[in-house]
């Protein structure tokens, strides 16, 4: 009967008519999560390709740290989802006997696709000459360690650099539009149920995609500044003006193709409008008007926007930097709470709601994914201590 | 080929490779005999327990009398299971304590007899709640098995 | 040279392009647009079922319900079922209001006073086992699946649990079982038609409002119903190929 007790309080207070199996919330907070940690990957990879492929040279000291924040996010990135299965432990049946018109399943090969052919790629060749030299200067076990990650190849030979920097770049062209493929697939994920009109739009990927350039950019300018805090650096001034110029012109676009989505939807006001006008009025205002739009899209399009014009001094731009990343980190999580969550708070029979709040005290969907939030952190702390960005050798093109 | 691309491309050849062995050992036996599915699946779900019993073949066999009045009367249409919950494991070992004997209230009658204007007239009598004797039990007056009577 | 070569291009391209005009044409009158109610039955022989029911003789008892939990071991809370009853009211002033209690299986009790009743009747949901059924489209392992008898069934001992089914069902006819963690949804009791017996919410059924059979067989009970009777599937606007045909359900039920 406990664990029921959360679902006959759902059940008590139910506005309207709702099909009795929509009163329990099958994606709950660790869905969240996976749309949001794989929108970060997918834009914290889009901003270190800024940098590499249209040669932005103000964005280099992000690079490397955009490039494994990626790799950290993308580790996690399909554990919200294999944790909140019924069935964990068949989680491996998606890549055995993928069911090839399912998002879903493909969702897997994109997956693999994206960690193993591009970011761990990637990373490879841009630190494959640092990890030779250093396999050289430690002993033992780390010696082993960096020998392995190297496949054994110990050539430092100016060419051999060349070469990396050659495949690297190609890699990372071909990386661009995997990590569109990647996050608009998971936008393809809701936007392609039908039967649920807060999710069925074919703008879905392409919002999804901008909202996690949004996040990824957000994100490494977060974590670049806490770096060089821990490190106790200074911040390159024109590094964070130039992420927070790039973030400002995506969040433009993205705030006006979701402006445009719900335009056409109130718009158009199919059959579906009368409940979802109750629902974003209702039971979305805090999520959706305050979080998503106000903390999450105006506030840091007002403060960036005006940056633009005017500069206040250096250090009160980057406390401003500090609060706008994080309040769009914010903001994207509740994007994401907004869809996952909102879509299905409303019946499919268009006639009533259910409610939802997370069970903190079962110690179950929220605090795992808080911990899904946490462990990506882990990774690039370990990430950074054994690949040291400020310990990499100058650039090839450098030396000549 | 640079040494790079030629160590890389094994590692990928490995991978795929164990990938191919995985495939091909972790995919069930009856695998795609229909369609994107386990085959044997059908029969596992085919193989499912049967829990209403066939009232023809079994519940009139022992309660004939019952059974008599029963098919005589208004309730005639109703399945035996519909009240007494299924009737396999009694048929295996016909005893009183694995069938139900229905607690007939009448909220019991009812939950079909109650007046509701959703409900067809031509298709089943209904009384008014409130009205209708309402401090007695249904089944003081009328048999369940032989509601006229 | 330059005119005689553009010449044969252009013929080329003139013949290529009647082609193709040609074969989608001819492709088209191959295989015109059949089936009722966007649904047609895929090649072979053999049973591919249907299901009727039959709103004027529904009466709410909601033994349908009672029986389905009874047979298939449905968790007993109210929020898992296999098949429920709702009973629709429309007011004169036209609000729609409906309830299902318990799935029906509580009994109903009509709230709204019957002068305020312009119209009001029961309305048993299962699921429509769809011919494009979107949920079996979305399911990543293959664990959810159409049966060579037009059934959409779950393999749970396969099934991975992930929920996507149930976002994508329009009906929610779909619920992950508490205690197994899988999917569980009506099979149309398959285990009882394959030993040659009725489903349980059809036994059950005091009035007969409930009917299934082979949509292939066009004399079966099942295409005479379709056929006789001004029927129609939920949501058609989805296109999901439902096989659970009403007769005269009203337009306000979704």
């Amino acid at each position: 009967m406990e664990k029921f007790e959360s679902l006959y309080h759902a059940l008590a207070n139910l506005d309207g008519y709702i099909f009795p199996n929509e009163i329990v919330l099958n994606w709950d907070v660790l869905i969240v999560m996976y749309p949001y940690i794989t929108g970060l990957v997918a834009g914290a990879f889009i901003l270190a390709s800024l940098n590499r492929v249209f040669n932005i040279e103000a964005l280099k000291p992000t690079y490397v740290i955009s490039l494994l924040t990626a790799l950290s996010f993308m580790l996690v990135a399909t554990m919200p989802l294999i944790t909140h299965l019924g069935q964990p432990f068949r989680f491996y049946e998606m890549l055995i006997t993928p069911h090839l018109t399912s998002a879903m399943a493909i969702f897997g090969f994109v997956y693999l696709w994206y960690l193993m052919v591009v970011l761990l790629l990637e990373i490879w060749f841009d630190y494959r000459y640092d990890m030779v030299i250093w396999s050289k200067e430690k002993k033992g076990f780390m010696r082993f360690i960096y020998k392995a990650l190297t496949l054994w190849i110990s050539d430092t030979s100016v060419a051999s650099r060349k070469t990396d920097d050659k495949l690297g770049y190609f890699i990372t062209v071909v990386g661009i539009p995997s990590a569109f493929l990647l996050h608009g697939y998971v936008g393809f994920i809701f936007g392609s149920i039908k039967a649920n009109p807060w999710w069925s739009t074919v703008m879905m990927p392409v919002i999804f995609l901008f909202s996690a350039m949004v996040s990824g950019i957000a994100l490494v300018m977060f974590i670049y500044m806490m770096i060089n805090f821990i490190r106790k650096q200074k911040n390159d001034i024109l590094c964070l003006d130039t992420i927070a110029k790039f973030l400002f012109y995506i969040l433009i676009v993205d705030f006006a193709l979701e402006s445009l989505d719900q335009i056409h939807r109130i718009y158009e006001a199919d059959e579906s409008f009368d409940i979802l006008k109750i629902l974003v009025r209702g039971k979305l205002f805090f999520t959706f008007f305050i979080m998503q739009i106000g903390v999450g899209t105006l506030f840091p399009l007002a403060t960036i926007g005006f940056f633009q014009f005017y500069k206040p001094k250096e250090h009160i731009r980057k406390i401003m930097y500090l609060i706008v990343s994080i309040c769009v980190l914010v903001g994207i999580f509740y994007m994401r709470w907004n869809v996952v969550i909102g879509g299905q708070l409303f019946s499919k029979s268009f006639l009533g709601f259910t409610s939802y709040k997370a069970d903190l005290a079962g110690g179950g969907s929220a605090l795992l994914a808080l911990l899904w939030f946490i462990v990506p952190f882990l990774i690039l702390a370990f990430l950074l201590w054994l690949l040291p960005p400020w310990k990499k050798a100058p650039h090839v093109e450098h030396i000549e | 080929m640079p040494i790079q691309v030629k160590r890389l491309l094994m590692v990928f050849g490995l991978f795929i490779a164990i990938m191919a062995v995985l495939i091909y050992f972790l995919t069930p036996e009856s695998w795609g005999e229909f369609g994107h599915y386990r085959g044997l699946a059908l029969k596992e779900i085919a193989d499912k327990e049967v829990k209403h019993v066939d009232v023809n073949e079994t519940c009139a066999m022992c309660h004939d009398s019952i059974s008599a009045t029963f098919a005589s009367g208004e309730h005639k249409s109703i399945n035996c299971q519909n009240c007494h919950n299924v009737g396999y494991k009694h048929v295996e070992d016909p005893t009183k304590e694995n069938i139900v004997k229905p607690e007939v209230t009448r909220d019991f009658c009812l939950r079909c007899h109650a007046k509701n204007p959703a409900r067809p007239e031509n298709y089943i009598k209904q009384v008014d709640a409130i009205e209708h004797n309402k401090d007695k039990v249904c089944i003081n007056c009328h048999n369940p098995h032989k509601p006229w009577e | 040279m330059g005119i005689k070569k553009e010449n044969v291009t252009r013929r080329d391209f003139l013949v290529k392009s009647g082609t193709i005009a040609g074969g989608v044409f001819f492709a088209s009158l191959l295989s015109p647009f059949k089936g009722v109610y966007a649904t047609k039955e895929p090649e072979g022989d053999g049973v591919w079922y249907g299901i009727g029911i039959d709103i004027e003789k529904c009466i709410g008892c909601a033994s349908c319900a009672r029986a389905c939990k009874n047979e298939n071991d449905v968790p007993k809370e109210p929020f898992f079922f296999r098949n429920w009853v709702e009973q629709y009211t429309i007011t004169n002033n036209e609000e729609i209001k409906v309830i299902s209690p318990n799935g029906g299986i509580d009994g109903f009790t009509q709230t709204v006073p019957e002068k305020d009743i312009y119209k009001t009747f029961f309305v048993p949901k299962m699921c429509n086992h769809c011919e494009k059924s979107p949920c079996t489209q979305v399911c990543p392992v293959g664990a959810s699946f159409e049966s060579p008898e037009g059934l959409a069934l779950v393999d749970q001992n396969y099934c991975i649990g992930c929920g996507y089914c149930v976002q994508a069902c329009p009906y929610g006819c779909r619920y992950i079982h508490p205690d197994k963690g899988v999917v569980d949804k009506c099979t149309l009791c398959y285990h009882r038609l394959t030993k040659g017996l009725d489903p349980a919410c059809m036994l059950a059924c005091p009035t007969r409002a409930r009917i299934y059979g082979n949509l292939r067989d066009k004399d079966s009970e099942i295409s005479k119903f379709i056929r006789d009777n001004n029927c129609v599937v939920l949501k058609p606007q989805l296109n999901t190929g439902a096989k659970l045909y009403y007769n005269s359900l009203n337009q306000e039920v979704r």
